[in-house]
C-alpha cells in the first residue's frame, strides 16, 4: 500500500507529477524541476516533507541513550533548541540511517529520520533502548514542511504564531524554537537558508496554502535532489547504506570519537577501519564537457575500474553534470566516466558545489 | 492530455516525423515524451551522413531525470541535425513539434505514410497509461 501525505490532493490540483518514493506517493515536480531549483537558489521554495518521520525520545535517560545510539555525540547539544546531524550505525559500522537530532530539554530530544527507513529505524531504536529508561515516540500526529531559499524566512515568519515569531526571527542556523503545537527549525536539505516547520497534521494544508500565498513556489523531490547534490549533502540509500562505512561516504566528520568512554554502536568497527586505513575515498566530480552523470556509472583510471558514482545528476546552477563518487584508495586524479560506452574525463572536486546561491567550485 | 498534431506521423516510441518535401522528413520527440522526461538538459545529435534504419538508435535526449534513446522512424540517411539544441535543449520542452532533432533523406518515402497517424498514436499513449 502506497502512503499519501495530507497534501496529496493539493499537489494534484497544483499539477504535480506524482511518483513513488520510499513507500510514499510524492510530487517529483509541478511542471519544471529546473525552475523549482532556481526558485530555491534565488527566492523561496516549498517542499512537502510529511513523508519523513519525527521521533521524540523522552525520559530521564534520553541523553545517555542517544550517546549510545548515535555516532555523533549529543553531549554537544548543551542548549535547548540546538540541532546535530549524524548517523545511526549498526554493530558492523554500517549506516542504518542519517538523521537530525534537536535538543528540546534535558529529558527530551526530537529526531527526524528518512521515510524509507522509518520502520527499521523504529525497530532498531526499540531494540537498543531496552536497557535505558526512555521512551521512543514516533510523532505521526505531526506533518513537516520545508521552506527554503534566501527569502524563505522573511516569507514564513509572518505566518508563525506570535509566541514563536520573535524567537524564530532571531535564532541562528541549526537551531529550533517551538510552542505547544508548532516547531520551527532553521535547518534544511538544500544548501540555502530557511525553515523546516512541524505542525499538527490537521494544520499542514492551511500552512502550505498560506506559504504559497506569500509567493513561495511549490517544489518537488526532483529539485530537492539536485539542490542537495549541489550542496554536497548525502542521500541515504544512494551515497551510504548498511553496507557502507560512514568513513567511506564523506561522513567521517559526523563520528565523534573524542570521549573514549562513549562506546556507541559501531564504534569498534569504525575505529578499527580508521587505524587500518586503505579506505575508499568519497569525492565530488564534475563532468568535463556535455552529458549527464548518473548513479552507478563506473569510473576508470587508465582503463581500470576504480569506483562508481553514488549520486549523479545535472546541476541547474552550474549548468554542468556533477556527482558524488566512491573510489578505491589507490585511485589518482585523472579519471574517466563511462557514459553509454564512451569514456569521458571527469574532474575531482571537493563538495559542496554550491552554497547560498554561489558556485564554490571552478568551472 | 498532451498535444498530438493531426498533420504529423508518429512511432510507438514517441518520435514524430514531418514530410519536408524532396523525400526528406524531420524527426523530433512528442509532447508526451518531453512531458514524461521532464526538463531536458542535453541532446546528443547523430552525425550528418549516417545511414539509419527504421527503429535504429539515432541520438539521445537527457533530462534531469533520465537519458532516453531517440529512434529513427524511417530508413535513410541523416542529412541535417538541429545544432541549436546543443545550446538550448529546453527548446524541446517548450515547443516539441517545432524543435526537430534530425532530418532524414528517406530511402522509401512510402514508410512515412505507414507510421501511426495522430489518432493511432493517441491510442498508443492512452494504452501505455493504463
Amino acid at each position: 500500500m502506497v502512503k499519501k501525505t495530507v497534501l496529496n490532493e493539493t499537489h494534484r490540483r497544483l499539477g504535480a507529477r506524482m511518483v513513488p518514493f520510499g513507500g510514499w506517493e510524492m510530487p517529483i515536480h509541478y511542471g519544471s524541476q529546473i525552475e523549482e531549483h532556481h526558485a530555491v537558489r534565488r527566492d523561496a521554495g516549498l517542499f512537502d516533507v510529511c513523508h519523513m518521520t519525527v521521533v521524540d525520545v523522552v525520559g530521564p535517560q534520553a541523553r545517555p541513550f542517544l550517546r549510545h545510539l548515535l555516532a555523533n555525540d549529543v553531549a554537544r547539544l548543551r542548549t535547548p533548541g540546538k540541532a546535530l546531524y549524524g548517523c545511526m550505525l549498526n554493530a558492523g559500522g554500517g549506516v542504518i540511517d542519517d538523521l537530525i537530532t534537536y535538543h528540546l530539554d534535558e529529558h527530551r530530544f526530537r529526531l527526524v529520520v528518512n521515510a524509507a527507513t522509518t520502520d527499521k529505524d523504529l525497530e532498531w531504536m526499540a531494540l537498543q533502548c531496552r536497557s535505558h529508561e526512555v521512551e521512543v515516540r514516533p510523532r505521526h500526529d505531526l506533518g513537516m514542511l520545508a521552506v527554503q531559499g534566501p527569502r524563505a524566512r522573511e516569507k514564513a515568519l509572518p505566518l508563525l504564531p506570535e509566541s514563536l515569531r520573535e524567537r524564530a526571527a532571531r535564532m541562528a542556523p541549526f537551531n529550533a524554537a517551538w510552542d505547544a503545537n508548532w516547531f520551527v527549525a532553521r535547518t534544511g536539505y538544500t544548501g540555502e537558508d530557511g525553515f523546516e516547520i512541524m505542525v499538527p497534521r490537521t494544520e499542514v494544508t492551511a500552512l502550505w496554502n498560506a506559504l504559497l500565498e506569500q509567493g513561495v513556489r511549490p517544489c518537488g523531490l526532483g529539485a530537492r535532489d539536485t539542490l542537495r547534490l549541489e550542496a554536497g549533502m548525502n542521500l541515504y540509500g544512494q551515497d551510504m547504506d548498511e553496507e557502507t562505512s560512514p568513513l567511506e561516504a564523506g561522513l567521517g566528520w559526523t563520528l565523534d570519537l573524542s570521549d573514549p568512554e562513549r562506546r556507541f554502536v559501531g564504534r569498534d568497527v569504525v575505529e578499527r577501519q580508521k587505524e587500518q586505513g586503505g579506505l575508499r575515498r568519497f569525492t565530488g566530480l564534475v563532468l568535463e564537457g556535455k552529458g549527464v552523470l548518473r548513479n552507478h556509472m563506473k569510473l576508470y583510471e587508465a582503463g581500470s575500474p576504480v569506483g562508481e558514482i553514488t549520486s549523479g545528476g545535472y546541476s541547474p546552477t552550474l549548468e554542468r553534470a556533477i556527482g558524488l563518487a566512491r573510489l578505491d584508495a589507490r585511485a589518482g586524479e585523472a579519471l574517466t566516466v563511462e557514459i553509454r560506452g564512451r569514456r569521458l574525463p571527469v574532474r575531482l572536486v571537493k563538495p559542496p558545489f554550491v552554497r547560498h546561491g554561489k558556485a564554490l567550485i571552478e568551472l | 492530455m498532451s498535444e498530438i498534431p493531426d498533420d504529423l506521423r508518429y512511432t510507438a516510441t514517441h518520435e514524430w516525423a514531418r514530410d519536408e518535401g524532396d523525400g526528406i522528413a524531420a524527426v523530433g520527440i512528442t509532447d508526451h515524451a518531453q512531458e514524461l522526461l521532464g526538463d531536458l538538459v542535453f541532446v546528443e545529435l547523430p552525425e550528418p551522413g549516417t545511414d539509419v534504419a527504421a527503429g535504429g538508435e539515432c541520438g539521445v535526449v537527457e533530462s534531469v531525470k533520465a537519458a532516453s534513446d531517440v529512434y529513427s522512424p524511417l530508413d535513410g540517411e541523416v542529412v541535417e541535425v538541429n545544432e541549436a539544441l546543443a545550446d538550448s535543449p529546453e527548446g524541446i520542452n517548450e515547443a516539441p513539434y517545432e524543435n526537430w532533432i534530425f532530418k532524414v533523406k528517406m530511402a522509401d518515402p512510402a514508410q512515412l505514410e505507414a507510421l501511426l497517424d495522430a489518432a493511432a498514436y493517441a491510442e498508443a499513449v492512452e494504452a501505455e497509461e493504463h
